[in-house]
């Protein structure tokens, strides 16, 4: 840790507060930019095209913004290299689980929706407009 | 300090990608932007402003911490006193308008186990997005409050100059370390929740 730490002070001197200026000004507007996109997406339908496209967007931008953050205010960019290997390399098992897992919940749903038609069929009930104080009519659905 | 933040990002991954799968296997989901829609002092129909509030601060504090990380290793005691003390004042700012959103929502009836919220389609809405909710944002939450006392431990240290005597900033380097992965941790729970 101390070697490191040694390795990541001799290397930082040269970047210094330009550096983390210019890094806030990336983030800022790519926060500005995914605002943005939040609401410009705010009334289209909820299962189109376009929508999946956009969330698809912002999903790249905040991988984007979490590379600037782990990369310089975290400087793990002016490590040695076996020290970025160590961390980058197990993270890399959530890109499986992601599609792994994303993968099994939508095959869930549609494997659910073939063969429980009476659970599709609830999920397709819209509930009446809700007047204040009064408990809704629970249509009580066993999560799981 | 990067292997326990390592062990954390699996956990916090853990957490959302449980979320991403109840969401894939759902068959509607609430729309964020009619769910957190209300500002303080404004009101109703106002979707993501707050949340982009909260975001700012979290960024900004997170610049301030580096700066706090870069004056220690410019051995300059002033400078790390006033970024930390700015660092701990972004970190209680988003802590007490987490804690306002969540008396909010409360106050809707939104806690865990119980969901007064309607899916996009108008169709009955499972518990699963207020359970995902507050459990997520409380986790991170917890992690928040515990890098302001962190934070706060590191600027009575600096304070009692036990740094200068060490000769070396660099326990403000791993508190440091811990408090961007708190930001980054919400850089994610914010897209997660509040976007998509």
């Amino acid at each position: 840790m101390e070697q490191t730490a040694e390795v990541t002070h001799h290397e930082h001197s040269g970047g210094g507060t330009k550096e983390i200026i210019k890094v806030t000004i990336w983030l800022s507007v790519l926060t500005v930019v995914e605002l943005g996109l939040g609401f410009l997406m705010m009334n289209w339908p909820e299962e189109s095209f376009k929508r999946h496209l956009v969330k698809g967007i912002i999903v790249i931008l905040m991988l984007w913004k979490a590379f600037f953050i782990v990369a310089y205010f975290m400087h793990l960019k002016h490590e040695i290299k076996n020290m970025i290997m160590t961390i980058v390399v197990p993270l890399l098992l959530f890109v499986w689980f992601i599609i792994a897992f994303l993968y099994d919940g939508n095959s869930y749903k549609n494997l659910r929706n073939e063969y429980d038609p009476h659970k599709k069929e609830q999920s397709t009930i819209k509930v009446e407009k809700k007047e204040e104080g009064e408990e809704k009519p629970e249509v009580k659905k066993a999560v799981e | 300090m990067w292997y326990f933040l390592m062990s954390d990002a699996f956990t916090f991954g853990a957490f959302l990608i449980a979320y991403g799968t109840t969401r894939f296997a759902t068959n509607g989901w609430p729309d964020p932007n009619k769910v957190f829609e209300s500002f303080p002092g404004l009101g109703h129909g106002y979707p993501l402003l707050f949340v982009s509030l909260m975001t700012f601060i979290l960024i900004i504090s997170s610049v301030t911490m580096v700066l706090a990380v870069q004056a220690g290793h410019n051995m300059n005691k002033r400078s790390v006193v006033i970024n930390l003390i700015l660092t701990i004042i972004g970190g209680l700012a988003f802590l007490s308008c987490q804690a306002w959103e969540w008396t909010h929502l409360h106050a809707e009836h939104a806690w865990w186990g119980q969901n007064p919220f309607l899916n996009a389609d108008g169709t009955q809405s499972t518990t699963n997005f207020t359970n995902f909710f507050f459990t997520i944002t409380g986790f991170h939450g917890f992690h928040v409050f515990s890098g302001v006392i962190i934070n706060i431990i590191m600027l009575i240290m600096t304070l009692s100059n036990v740094f200068e005597k060490r000769g070396h900033y660099l326990m403000i380097e791993k508190a440091g370390l811990y408090w961007h992965f708190v930001d980054l941790v919400w850089v994610f729970v914010f897209t997660c929740f509040y976007l998509i």
